[in-house]
């Protein structure tokens, strides 16, 4: 199986490792072409601003929009990348996907002194709580009715699924802990199977 | 359950993670914050005057009055990094009380102490500092520091010094990796680091934070070469404010750095900028005048 991690920006290195480590093929992708190559897309953690405006120039964003619209094609946004994906964002809002019925909220955690760490229970995640690292985290204020909540840190959701669409607020990529990126990769092999 | 922990290293040296592949640019007011931002720029330097004016205006260089970090902390939503004097960690401690998200402690201002460096280990906020050798980057890092940038040579629009740095960082790094674990030690008295940080360059093969380059780059070409020479990310300081067009400037900085290895690229957006900021020659500057040899 063939991942994506978009790499115009950000924290590309980490996710493509861990991409590695649970047993799938780690691919950078730049390009529509290198789109047109995977099964999945990650978007790693980085600045939304950012990743957006040089995502649009590069026809990133209607050819992401374009497979997820006809195949289901999976995407996991991690911090940024939620950013990216969601329908609507508080106040300045970068060029993005705009896929998920989430709102979300940048930065909403505060400036970095407030960056933090801690341990979440994440439902379909086995094997007890997962250490997650928040940086500069964006929230999810709002989830549409589609949308299941599958982790909160003081009752604020913080990742979430929707069909073949996964977000969370904090970087999994951070630490050694690869079963979130295991997750990914089944929601990917099952939308496979299905289709 | 829920109980977090803050001022991690883990949070300090993960936001430098998010920054890699961008440009951080040199502002000194919230409009030139905002242009920064809209170029795609991953973060600003909020200062009072930038290093060619620094360079310029000769005397001491301080850290920025807090009237203008917050102005521009208030213009734009990507981070905001200041920088405060070597060993000044007064200024530290008022840029972190006001939230800044990364403090630089910059050779670019006039040393405040000639012997010690900021413990940087004692803040929330993470710091970046300045390294022109492998053995510079990691005795910063020992005292704290969560990012290094190679320090070029400031507010000269010459990016040979930025080149040297770096190439001299990763030529000891690939050093360190072909020496024995049994002969690390001599290397590392040698290069004046801790131990334990060389054997942890030996495992990684890099630096174990991000490293960016500064000091010197005046044109998308420039950014492109370093990310080509293998920094992971591009401060610029006078290169945008002090060229002719600095909107045009920072957004070919900006793509030149995401598509350093394409020249066709590079080309295109080399295009119709202005003129990059008036370089100068390093034989022309006085030992004095040399920023990168402070707080070695």
């Amino acid at each position: 199986m063939r991942i994506g991690v978009l790499a115009i920006q950000g924290d590309v290195r980490e996710h493509l490792q861990h991409v590695v480590q649970v047993g799938a093929e780690a691919v950078s992708v730049r390009t529509v072409a290198d789109l047109a190559n995977v099964e999945g897309l990650i978007i790693p953690g980085g600045e939304s601003t950012t990743i957006g405006m040089l995502m649009q120039e590069e026809g990133l964003i209607s050819a992401i929009q374009q497979r997820v619209a006809n195949e289901g094609f999976p995407v996991y946004g991690t911090c940024a990348g939620l950013i990216l994906l969601a329908k609507d964002v508080i106040g300045k809002s970068p060029a993005r996907l705009g896929l998920m019925d989430i709102v979300a909220d940048r930065n909403a955690y505060g400036r970095q002194v407030a960056s933090f760490e801690a341990d979440l229970d994440i439902v379909g995640v086995e094997g007890g709580p997962f250490h997650a690292v928040f940086i500069r985290a964006p929230q999810i204020v709002t989830v549409g009715s589609d949308v299941i909540p599958l982790a909160y840190y003081h009752d604020q959701v913080v990742m979430a699924r929707q069909g073949s669409l996964l977000v969370s607020s904090f970087h999994p990529e951070m630490t050694e802990d690869t079963r979130i990126h295991q997750y990914f990769v089944e929601v990917v092999a099952n939308r496979v199977m299905t289709s | 359950m829920a109980d977090k922990q803050q001022g991690t290293f883990t949070v300090k040296a993960g936001l430098a993670e998010m920054l890699k592949g961008g440009v951080i640019m040199d502002v000194t007011t919230p409009e030139q914050a905002v242009i920064a931002e809209r170029a795609g720029a991953v973060a600003v330097m909020a200062l009072e005057r930038v290093p060619a004016d620094i360079r310029a205006a000769g005397g001491v260089a301080r850290m920025a009055s807090p009237r203008i970090v917050k102005s521009i902390m208030e213009a734009v939503s990507i981070p905001v990094m200041a920088k405060a004097r070597i060993g000044h960690f007064v200024e530290a401690e008022v840029l972190e009380a006001l939230e800044v998200d990364y403090i630089d402690e910059s050779e670019v201002l006039t040393p405040a102490d000639d012997q010690y460096h900021i413990d940087k280990w004692r803040f929330n906020v993470p710091f970046v500092c300045g390294a022109r050798d492998l053995g510079e980057a990691l005795r910063r890092i020992a005292e704290g520091a969560a990012m290094i940038r190679t320090k070029g040579e400031p507010g000269t629009g010459n990016v040979v010094e930025a080149v040297r740095h770096l190439r001299q960082v990763n030529a000891q790094i690939r050093q360190v990796v072909s020496t024995p674990s049994g002969e690390l030690a001599d290397l590392a008295k040698e290069l004046r680091a801790p131990l334990d940080l060389v054997r942890r360059v030996k495992e990684l093969g890099r630096l174990p934070v991000v490293n960016f380059s500064a000091g010197g780059v005046a044109s998308p070409a420039d950014a492109a070469l370093m990310m080509q020479l293998g920094a992971d990310g591009i401060f610029v300081g006078s290169g945008i404010f002090k060229s002719s067009n600095p909107e045009a400037m920072a957004r070919a900085v900006v793509r030149a750095t995401l598509h350093y290895n394409d020249p066709k690229i590079i080309a295109e957006v080399s295009e119709d900028i202005g003129e990059s900021m008036p370089g100068l020659e390093m034989a022309t500057l006085k030992p004095a005048d040399r920023m990168q040899d402070r707080g070695i």
